[in-house]
């Protein structure tokens, strides 16, 4: 089926505030598809989403297996809560989906953010949040355009066809 | 020819170097031999039942992905594949 577009989305500015793998990586595959349309990208990193554009961080990015009402064991029974509570469930939780995603070509997070760059999408960091978390320029991966305020990215987000995603 | 609405190659096997230069035209690109790599690529891989991923195509050894978007701007997948012959693409990446 072919839908008659009058208003293309011509722009899209992503914020990631949150640091869990699927969290970001919802922003990423956003982001990603969008470039592959043609689609201008601008990518907005805040609070917790910073963990995906620290270099020591966002290759280790996790998913909650304590407090994630969603989760399933292989095979889709429940996942009890206390069994996510034990060392390394997490972390062996958070493997696996890596590998799932990386089965279907979805790359660890530095190599999905060179694949934006490479489609001309741009990575923005969040000032308030850089300062909070004491962050410094060289911790920031090198994807990094700049570290800007809330007003600096409305401006980026402004023009007609211009969409502000929240993940 | 047959081709969906959308304009893909509905059966891959009429495909030509001539077609793919008239489609190229109507997307405003001028098919070079670094281009008939990635389309002879594309098809190999479509006739094995792959998925395309762009991530693919820059694993390929043809080109990197910022290449790929330089050799098919504004739609490195989309307008690759229906310049090949094939079907659009069904991956999200």
């Amino acid at each position: 089926m072919v839908e008659k577009i009058d208003h293309p989305v011509k722009k899209v500015a992503i914020i990631v505030a949150k640091g869990s793998i699927e969290d970001v990586y919802a922003g990423l595959i956003m982001a990603n598809g969008a470039v592959m349309e043609g689609i201008e990208v601008k990518l907005f990193f805040t609070f917790f989403g910073l963990d995906a554009i620290t270099k020591k961080r966002q290759n280790k990015l996790k998913t909650a297996t304590v407090g994630n009402p969603a989760m399933r064991m292989p095979g889709g029974l429940p996942f009890p809560t206390l069994l996510g509570m034990l060392p390394g469930v997490e972390a062996g939780v958070s493997a696996m989906m890596k590998q799932q995603m990386l089965a279907l070509d979805v790359p660890p997070v530095d190599e999905f953010l060179d694949m934006i760059v490479a489609g001309g999408g741009e990575i923005y960091a969040c000032k308030l949040a850089f300062d909070m978390f004491k962050l410094k320029r060289e911790d920031l991966s090198d994807h990094v355009i700049d570290v800007i305020t809330v007003g600096r990215f409305y401006e980026l987000a402004a023009g007609e066809g211009s969409q502000i995603i929240f993940t | 020819m047959d081709v969906t609405e959308e304009g893909y190659l509905t059966n891959s096997a009429q495909w030509t170097k001539e077609i793919a230069l008239e489609i190229a035209r109507e997307e405003g690109i001028t098919l070079t031999d670094k281009h008939f790599q990635v389309l002879e690529y594309l098809r190999d891989q479509n006739s094995k039942g792959t998925t395309l991923t762009i991530r693919g195509v820059g694993k390929s050894g043809i080109t990197d992905i910022k290449g790929l978007y330089e050799l098919f701007p504004g739609g490195p997948l989309k307008k690759s594949s229906r310049i090949a012959g094939i079907p659009k693409p069904t991956s999200c990446v």
